[in-house]
């Protein structure tokens, strides 16, 4: 710690050269933090604490082909099957076609199987009292400005009503949350009411959701409920909610592989431009290493002062970069709301990106500070 | 004081200027430019001095090589993701927009955001194929195809995870109305019967799809007779007939669309008017190109506003690292540089022949980059979910104008990143600089 206002000292001797070397490295952070951001609500999704507790039925053929409802007296049957709930989507749009919503019809227990959606007590009461009752995420209620005994009306994507019309009507009785914006999406209404009123569709359900007690049974108990419609002419595939999302997210595109790829670019270019930095300071500091030699620095001591240097020069920008990033989040979640597949810079992200930053200042220093480790003091002093 | 604001405040709007002018000016004005520039360059007496001046930097490249890989592979990087996340945003769009023509429209249920979402009546495809607008057979038959698209999930080849593909039941007519799809292996599906033909996409990325090979849906066996290609984003999907498809993904008698042939491009409006002046139908009328372009519009915005983003922030770093190293450059020059000015060169030849030297070290990361992007995407198939909740296989499109804009880019940043030091170069004080050991 003593020796803070020696490195400091040699980080501000160039003074213009640290500053753009500290620009890049803080770009290089800032695009860390942002892609990260966007990087964990896909990798998070479907890992919430119910998540293991959920098993999904679906038709095999894809969960825009509805399974019957008669499969509901037969999966309750099923050994394992604590409780189950059943939804179909239902799709709309509110006041404008690019105003599309996440509508699905839910039976009356869905709150019960997704316990990570929290609800008022009084709420929840209105939802299983009001038939065309329907309760949005805070997320989804932000954008739009609902508040809790608005009627809304939306559009519907595929059912018409009875008599035709596509145009519904739901009663806003309840506004849940859940831990991130993305999950506050949802427009959930009561599946008795789809069933009454929609002119087609009647008796069917998009899919299942069953509650297990033990996630370590989740393969056996998902066999025997394929095995109920196995050969029918509406074949089921179960898996666990985790599994599920994983599967929709990967089909739309390989994210990961597409972050990992810009951020290897980045990083390498980043390394190359560090290191030249830094053997640029070490070159022009060589007499000044050897004075302190002479003074009585070991060997080591030197090393350790040119790799700290060198690990603080990564970390201040790295650092400045990431908080950028939180703070870019932050704006843009603000202006955008909810259609920002942005996660907070949290924890997580800080750990991962300090641990780059250490590892790439260690990287970038050794070179350097082996060299003045190496050096003879009559050469150094000599300027050789 | 005020002059060194005022110099700065120069030097701002002058690299702000030559931003703008690399980024706007088309390929011809900065050929134009450098034409010019390269006369200049040979036939005036500064010109030759630069060029002096020029060589004599350039033969040092060598012992700074550390300095110049910083430009060209910072520039590189920057180039290398621009480029391909532009070809990705390209491939899909490009996918898309073959799939549209303006001679041929796509009939939805009105207030309908896409065919999935879509339904029609028989008595709808009835009246709509007989508007005077659609082109006919030698037969005599309405070249229309009322079609039902379903969602089926195949494994994909290599992951095996489990993905949605569309499945598209085509009326009988379809090969008139799509004249461009050919069947390139296998046969066609024959009516009545549960076979598919699948699109040549689809065939690579998704498992069981071989010719021969037998596809079982809720209890339903279908057997795959033929591959075709269309040359569009049709071949992600599985083609059979019309009514088979509809019983076995139980949609009764409606269809979710119908593509419709028009006798020309120029009878969409009258056959818009004529489905709208209709009361028997509810339904609204796109040109095929409309519809499709519509489709993909979101993506392909979002994934050229990605690109621009993720290589904007990789710029700054890039700009940074280039102005480090030809400031260093410059200071390591300083005696040459001031010994020149002492014999009777003046300042300008001095900026421009460091601006020549770090626009050609970028050109060189800009080329770099863009052949790296070109050599890992040039073949590169990637699949996602389109607007139909069903996988879309596109290519990565690498064009020689995306690999433009890359070069731009590059030209841009060696711009800014020479700038700076060069100015410094110019106005270095002789006397100090000579001292300089």
């Amino acid at each position: 710690m003593k020796y803070l206002p020696l490195i400091w000292a040699a980080l501000t001797r160039r003074k213009l050269r640290t500053f753009f070397t500290l620009l890049s490295v803080l770009a290089a952070f800032l695009l860390f933090g942002l892609l990260e951001s966007v990087n964990s609500v896909f990798s998070e999704v479907g890992h919430t604490i119910g998540a293991a507790h959920r098993l999904i039925t679906e038709s095999k053929v894809g969960f825009m082909s509805p399974l019957p409802l008669s499969l509901k007296s037969q999966l309750v049957t099923v050994p394992g099957v604590e409780e189950l709930a059943y939804d179909t989507y239902f799709g709309g749009t509110y006041q404008q076609p690019k105003n599309v919503l996440a509508a699905i019809a839910v039976s009356r227990n869905f709150f019960d199987l997704y316990p990570e959606m929290k609800l008022s007590p009084a709420a929840r009461r209105r939802f299983d009292d009001t038939r065309t009752a329907v309760i949005v995420g805070a997320t989804l209620a932000r954008r739009y400005h609902w508040k809790v005994g608005d009627q809304i009306p939306i559009k519907a994507l595929i059912y018409p009503r009875k008599n035709g019309s596509y145009a519904w009507t739901f009663d806003l009785v309840g506004i849940y949350h859940a831990h991130s914006a993305i999950e506050e999406q949802d427009f959930l209404f009561r599946w008795r009411y789809f069933d009454e009123a929609a002119a087609f569709g009647n008796n069917m359900v998009g899919w299942y959701v069953e509650k297990i007690a033990q996630p370590r049974q989740a393969g056996g108990i998902a066999g025997r409920i394929d095995a109920l419609s196995a050969n029918s002419d509406h074949e089921t595939k179960t898996q666990t909610d985790s599994a599920f999302a994983a599967n929709l997210i990967s089909q739309y595109v390989n994210l990961g592989l597409i972050v990992h790829a810009i951020m290897g670019a980045v990083f390498f270019t980043l390394i190359l431009l560090t290191g030249n930095t830094m053997a640029q300071a070490v070159r022009e500091r060589i007499p000044e290493l050897g004075i302190l030699k002479t003074l009585g620095f070991s060997n080591r001591g030197v090393l350790g002062l040119v790799l700290t240097e060198s690990v603080l020069l990564v970390v201040i920008g790295g650092a400045v970069g990431l908080l950028l990033a939180g703070g870019v989040v932050h704006v843009l979640q603000g202006q955008m709301g909810s259609q920002l597949p942005m996660e907070p810079v949290g924890g997580s992200i800080w750990l991962l990106g300090v641990a780059a930053m250490v590892l790439i200042g260690l990287v970038v220093g050794a070179l350097p500070a082996q060299r003045g480790m190496r050096l003879r003091i009559v050469d150094a002093l000599a300027g050789r | 004081m005020l002059r060194k604001t005022l110099l700065l405040l120069a030097m701002g709007a002058a690299a702000v200027l030559g931003v703008a002018a690399v980024v706007a000016l088309p390929w011809i004005g900065i050929a134009a430019v450098a034409v010019l520039l390269a006369a200049w360059l040979a036939a005036t007496r500064s010109g030759r001095r630069v060029i002096s001046i020029t060589a004599s930097g350039m033969a040092t490249l060598p012992q700074r090589l550390g300095g110049a890989s910083v430009v060209v592979v910072g520039i590189a990087g920057v180039v290398g993701v621009l480029v391909s996340l532009l070809a990705m945003g390209q491939g899909y769009e490009s996918n898309f927009r073959a799939t549209g023509s303006d001679d041929r429209a796509i009939v939805l249920r009105s207030g309908a955001l896409s065919e999935s979402t879509s339904n029609l009546d028989q008595q709808s495809v009835m009246l709509i194929g007989e508007k005077p607008q659609v082109a006919r057979s030698p037969h005599g038959r309405a070249l229309v195809s009322p079609e039902v698209v379903v969602a089926a999930s195949l494994p994909k080849k290599g992951t095996g995870a489990d993905t949605n593909v569309m499945i598209r039941g085509v009326g009988p007519e379809v090969w008139g109305v799509r004249p461009r799809v050919r069947i390139i292996a296998g046969r066609r599906f024959h009516s009545g019967l549960q076979e598919l033909i699948v699109g040549k996409d689809a065939a690579r990325e998704f498992a069981h799809t071989a010719i021969g090979s037998k596809l079982d849906f809720n209890g339903h066996s279908w057997r795959v007779v033929g591959e075709f290609d269309s040359g569009n984003a049709h071949d992600s999907e599985l083609w059979g007939d019309v009514n088979v498809v509809g019983a076995a993904f139980h949609r009764g008698s409606s269809v979710s669309s119908m593509t419709v042939r028009l006798t020309g491009p120029k009878a969409f409006s009258a056959f818009k008017a004529a489905l709208a002046g209709d009361p028997q139908l509810k339904v609204q009328a796109h040109t095929t190109r409309e519809y499709y372009a519509s489709q993909s519009k979101g993506i392909t915005h979002f994934i050229r506003i990605l690109g621009m983003v993720v290589a904007g922030i990789m710029a700054i770093g890039a700009v940074a690292g280039a102005l480090n190293s030809m400031y260093a450059a410059v200071s390591a020059r300083t005696r040459e540089i001031a010994t020149l000015r002492a014999i009777g060169f003046r300042g300008g030849p001095v900026v421009v022949s460091v601006m020549i030297e770090t626009m050609l070290l970028a050109l060189a990361g800009g080329i770099v980059g863009a052949l790296i992007a070109w050599l890992l995407f040039r073949h590169f198939t990637a699949s996602t979910l389109g607007p139909s909740f069903s996988a879309v296989v596109f290519q990565f499109r690498i064009t020689p104008r995306l690999m433009g804009e890359g070069l731009k880019w590059a030209l841009a940043i060696g711009f800014l990143g020479g700038l700076f030091p060069a100015l410094r170069a110019a106005r270095m004080p002789v006397t100090e600089g000579l001292r300089e050991l």
